[in-house]
């Protein structure tokens, strides 16, 4: 299994280091408890008491030498106690005391309720939504309130959303369980679309940083526990590299930097490093696969000029034929027009607006904008991107598309 | 784990006529299993009858209390481990692929 922290590192006895570390036992807790007693709630509430106890004592009495080990045995206790109270049967009780046992084998089994807790968080009989919220409340311990802020929503109405979750997994009987076979190859998609939401989340201009910290935690998690299935290492891989620009998308005011302006020093040389490491053993079976493949050609080239636009514009065409979409039919014409020259761009972006597939996509209009100003017509590229910026969905975008406006067009 | 299978018509034209299982091999198959404790095709909504009390006085409409297009054109009671055995036995069902099914768990109390 892969550290979670790169060897060689030494454990933090600095009590918010040590929490930091120890985020990896919420979900164990949680998934250990759920799948002893049943009870979600009691679960989450036990978890989450330990937690707290942790942040009281380790800053008073020091941080114990088995933090995570001190964190399950206080939410085992607890969890014991309570069950008592509700004169729960004793074979019960017995089972739970038994939880993390040091004369027990564990970590095989606790690893499986963890991924058992992903599957059943992100089971397709739940709304997309739920499954994003649940995922991030119950397995990475986001607080309620910061999912809320996430979705632009209200604490209360978050949480009645997360209940309304809970409650149909135990009305429905939604399985605590990895599906195997023909299901799991059905399912595992579904359990990655909700990690890549999470990081998009995080990644977007106006989302929670700390959504995309969270969602790569994840899938470093699955991919230590699903090491056989490549699209999971790809997706670490994909997160890792997108991730490793995050420094350099901003400028000191805030505003975003597109890749061409970024001061590539500024990247992070060692996620790169990873994600290239996963790639080198990983075949493409997959989408995500071919995304990361695309990152790690900008992730390497030294300058923007140095980008393998034609290797990335054929990543692209394998997207559009297996996984159409808006998305990709625009960035494939961006690519083609780096690769092959404006022209060869915008009869891509014409194909793809002659689908109507890209009616409801502002950021057709700013790709358009690009192209058209390499194409040399700079009044009517400013134009465009003055209307790229007027349909945009975030406040920092608009002030980089009104930036780009004026280069194109100074004064105009 | 009881589940109540609402077998219903769908509003939407698009059908999958891929492999269509056979209605009596799933039949067969799942009272064979087990897993199907009850179930009936249901005469069409033209021949329902609404009932309702108020005021001490029984009311009584002609057809279905809902005016829907989508019409429950049958039913079956599924005995099933988990909602992922009864989605398996939903999609097996002739009418997964031109209707649609309604899964409803009982709500044990």
């Amino acid at each position: 299994m892969r550290p979670s922290k790169p060897a060689g590192e030494p454990p933090s006895n600095h009590p918010a280091a040590a929490l930091e570390l120890t985020k990896d036992s919420f979900a164990r807790i949680v998934a250990s408890l759920i799948r002893v007693t049943g009870d979600w709630a009691l679960a989450e509430d036990c978890a989450q008491e330990a937690m707290t106890a942790a942040l009281e004592r380790w800053p008073r009495d020091g941080v114990p030498g088995n933090p995570g080990g001190w964190l399950r045995t206080v939410a085992r206790n607890r969890a014991i106690d309570v069950l008592r109270r509700a004169a729960v049967e004793k074979t019960k009780l017995q089972e739970v005391a038994m939880l993390w046992d040091p004369s027990q084998p564990p970590a095989e089994e606790i690893d499986d309720d963890r991924l058992r807790l992903i599957f059943t968080c992100c089971h397709p009989a739940l709304s997309l939504e739920a499954r994003v919220a649940l995922t991030l409340r119950t397995i990475a311990g986001v607080p309620t309130a910061d999912i809320a802020r996430a979705f632009l929503t209200t604490e209360p109405t978050m949480t009645r959303r997360i209940t309304r979750a809970k409650s149909k997994i135990a009305a429905a009987r939604i399985p605590y369980r990895v599906p195997t076979g023909e299901a799991l190859a059905e399912r595992l998609p579904g359990v990655l679309a909700v990690l890549y939401l999470l990081f998009t989340r995080g990644y977007d201009a106006d989302g929670e940083p700390a959504f995309a910290s969270e969602a790569i935690r994840l899938a470093r998690l699955l991919t230590a526990l699903m090491p056989a299935e490549p699209e999971v290492p790809s997706l670490l891989a994909l997160f890792l590299l997108q991730h490793s620009r995050h420094d350099a998308r901003r400028d000191a005011a805030g505003d975003l930097v597109t890749l061409e302006k970024q001061d590539r020093s500024r990247w992070d040389r060692a996620a790169i490093a990873e994600g290239l490491e996963i790639l080198l053993h990983t075949p493409v079976e997959g989408p995500y696969a071919v995304q990361a493949r695309i990152a790690a050609c900008h992730a390497t080239a030294r300058t923007f000029a140095d980008t393998d636009w034609p290797s990335i514009a054929g990543w692209y065409d394998w997207l559009a034929e297996a996984q159409p979409s808006p998305v990709v039919a625009l960035n494939r014409a961006v690519a083609h027009g780096y690769a092959f020259g404006p022209a060869a761009g915008l009869a891509l972006l014409a194909e793809a607006r002659a689908g109507g597939g890209l009616d409801h996509y502002p950021a057709a209009i700013a790709v358009e904008a690009d192209l058209v100003a390499r194409a040399g017509d700079r009044p009517r590229a400013a134009e465009l991107f003055r209307a790229a910026a007027a349909a945009a969905s975030s406040e920092v975008e608009r002030r980089a598309l009104l930036a780009r406006a004026a280069e194109a067009q100074p004064g105009g | 784990m009881k589940y109540m299978m609402f077998v219903c018509t769908d509003t939407e034209p698009e059908t999958d006529e891929s492999r269509v299982p056979d209605i009596d091999v799933w039949v067969s198959a799942n009272d064979a299993a087990g897993r199907r404790v009850t179930g009936n095709v249901l005469a069409p909504p033209s021949a329902a009858t609404t009932v309702r009390v108020r005021g001490g006085q029984v009311l009584l409409t002609d057809g279905p209390f809902a005016e829907t297009k989508e019409v429950i054109v049958g039913f079956d009671i599924l005995e099933c481990a988990d909602l992922d055995e009864a989605i398996a036995v939903a999609v097996a069902h002739p009418m997964a692929h031109h209707g649609r099914m309604e899964l409803r768990p009982y709500a044990d109390l």
